[in-house]
């Protein structure tokens, strides 16, 4: 059993109550953080606390929060114009993590948001929400307007000549805009196409400007981690990586929902334990364990530490940490093409392998789903797999993301697939 | 003449404007520019499209670029009422294919199709993020999760009789 204190994230989540307003925040802990930070600490020492608090980012990438920020050139303020971007354009299938954050408690990644600015001296706020959050937004605009009525926003910030505000630019659907360079793209009113780097984004972001982009749950941990310091941060994690995470389960499991539990918790504990193990006469056969854009692993990887290293060594990423479950009772190769009729969709179309290779991928699955496969198709497929999967033949990671559930699929459902082709037909429908 | 093919009433430009101003260069309104066009008249005409490039400095051309961009962005005329029924993985393997043959057969359309009466628009959309209560739909701007063949005839009978 968790304790509660060992669940920052949540802690202050009742969906019944909704949301906490500023007072009811303030009384549960809320802006401790800030009162001691903004003014009251030099703005390297917030970088440095976030960097020992071993706080990677949890939108996927997972790269060091911390040392992501020590690439912001230090300049006050008032200098030069600097930006502190939330990415909370959460499209990746299966992942509904960052909704549960921002209706549950916005107030909790507005002061997240006020001091990772303050790190890297940022004055300006963005949220970027995708569009159908339409009851995050709605709660993000009052707990905005309510922070700035009280002075947590604004100019001169506790009396600390650092001023901060935030604004809210919902967007209007697209997957590609949750990649950093493509977020960027988008907020200045173009096609959301991915950017080269260099120059990275802490150094020319938006407009050209500074700019660091972190998921809103990598936000929301910034107020805990200050209040409770580096080292209990650190060591709430079960292995080598910091902190708690909000892990998922969807699928036919008997308690589908989302949980915060110390990063490393066991893939096994998650599903048996936290989503109540799978529904009656139905088997677990294999996972997607951190979104659509991650490599299955089969049912003998139940006992993986879901942390980043221990997944990666599993031959899969963490990601999301929201896991997809495959039944035993619906199609490897239907769950396969759906997932590539996404990403074929999605793809921005700025560089050709994604763009052309993503569809070829999509007709080949439909044929052989559909009972038109031949054998060949499958070195088609297996080459595309292995030309898009690879880094740097892309412009960005669309394509390798979405060759990963497609490669170890190839391999882990290699006998399904010679089953259709050879039988001409699908010998299992979704939703049975 | 519909209301879509008339200039944009004088508040709509306005706001717009203020949108503009609140960004570093006007096109980076773009986006919300465009929706608010759409919250106002349900889609974005070729007429609006022109009126809010030239708001925005933008050659229209441009915009329509970013316009046709977007999924939620419709460049087309929508039924009164828009229903999105999440087409990903976890809907997918929690029988959303079923309920969206059911949906088409009641409703007589197919997914990009608006009904004869011009009641209801039926779209696909990608995750929705409310896999944990898979299948799931937008209507309009409310979620709905758990669907099921019930819930959903009882939907769409409200919303044909809603205006």
């Amino acid at each position: 059993m968790t304790h509660s204190a060992e669940r920052p994230l949540t802690a202050m989540i009742d969906p019944a109550a909704g949301p906490p307003d500023c007072a009811t925040y303030e009384h549960n802990g809320g802006w401790q953080a800030t009162r001691q930070t903004i003014g009251q600490r030099p703005p390297a020492e917030v970088i440095d606390i976030v960097t020992r608090s071993r706080l990677r980012g949890r939108g996927g990438a997972g790269f060091g929060t911390g040392q992501k920020w020590s690439f912001v050139p230090k300049e006050p303020a008032s200098g030069r114009r600097k930006y502190l971007i939330a990415n909370a354009d959460e499209m990746e299938p299966g992942t509904f993590k960052d909704r549960l954050l921002l209706e549950g408690n916005p107030l909790q990644l507005i002061e997240g948001m006020i001091l990772a600015a303050y790190g890297v001296q940022a004055g300006h706020g963005i949220i970027f929400l995708r569009g159908e959050y339409h009851l995050a937004c709605a709660r993000l605009h009052h707990a905005i307007g309510e922070a700035r009525e009280q002075g947590w926003l604004g100019e001169n910030i506790l009396g600390s000549g650092f001023s901060f505000d935030i604004h809210v630019h919902s967007s209007a659907g697209r997957y590609i805009c949750g990649e950093e360079t493509a977020l960027l793209t988008a907020l200045e009113g173009r096609r959301a196409t991915p950017r080269s780097k260099p120059p990275f984004p802490q150094t020319g972001g938006l407009w050209g400007a500074p700019s660091v982009v972190n998921n809103v749950e990598t936000l929301c941990n910034l107020p805990h981690i200050i209040t409770n310091g580096p080292e209990w941060f650190a060591g709430l994690g079960l292995g080598e990586d910091g902190g708690t995470k909000i892990y998922g389960v969807s699928g036919r499991v008997m308690k589908p929902g989302a949980w915060e539990l110390p990063i490393g918790t066991p893939l096994r504990q998650i599903i048996e334990e936290h989503a109540g193990g799978m529904r009656p006469g139905y088997r677990l056969r294999a996972l997607l364990p951190g979104g659509a854009s991650t490599a299955f692993l089969d049912a003998t990887a139940l006992d993986v530490a879901m942390d980043y290293g221990s997944v990666e060594k599993a031959g899969s990423r963490l990601g999301t940490g929201m896991a997809i479950i495959l039944d035993d009772r619906t199609c490897p190769i239907g769950m396969i093409r759906n997932l590539e009729h996404f990403f074929a969709q999605e793809s921005c179309g700025w560089c050709t392998p994604c763009r052309d290779g993503l569809p070829w991928v999509e007709r080949l699955l439909d044929a052989i789903e559909d009972g038109t496969g031949q054998a060949e198709d499958m070195d088609q497929l297996g080459r595309h797999a292995r030309m898009l999967g690879a880094p740097g033949r892309t412009f960005c990671a669309h394509a390798p993301g979405a060759m990963a559930p497609l490669a170890s699929g190839l391999k882990l459902f290699a006998a399904d697939f010679a089953a259709h082709i050879q039988h001409g037909r699908c010998p299992q429908q979704p939703g049975t | 003449m519909s209301t879509a093919d008339a200039p944009l009433p004088a508040p709509v430009r306005a706001e717009i404007l203020a949108l503009a101003a609140q960004e570093l260069r006007p096109r980076g309104a773009s986006v919300a520019a465009l929706r608010l066009v759409q919250a106002r008249f349900g889609w974005v005409s070729t007429p609006h499209l022109h009126e809010v490039a030239a708001l925005l400095g933008m050659s229209a051309d441009d915009l329509d670029g970013i316009a046709t961009y977007f999924n939620l962005l419709f460049r087309r005329p929508v039924g009164r009422h828009v229903v999105m029924l999440c087409d990903s993985v976890s809907c997918w393997i929690m029988g959303r294919e079923p309920l969206c043959a059911h949906l088409c057969r009641t409703l007589g359309i197919k997914p990009g199709e608006t009904t004869a009466d011009n009641a209801i628009t039926l779209l696909p959309t990608v995750c929705i993020g409310h896999c944990d209560h898979a299948p799931a739909m937008l209507v309009d701007s409310i979620l709905h999760g758990d669907v099921d063949m019930a819930t959903l005839d009882h939907l769409i009978n409200r919303l044909r009789d809603t205006p």
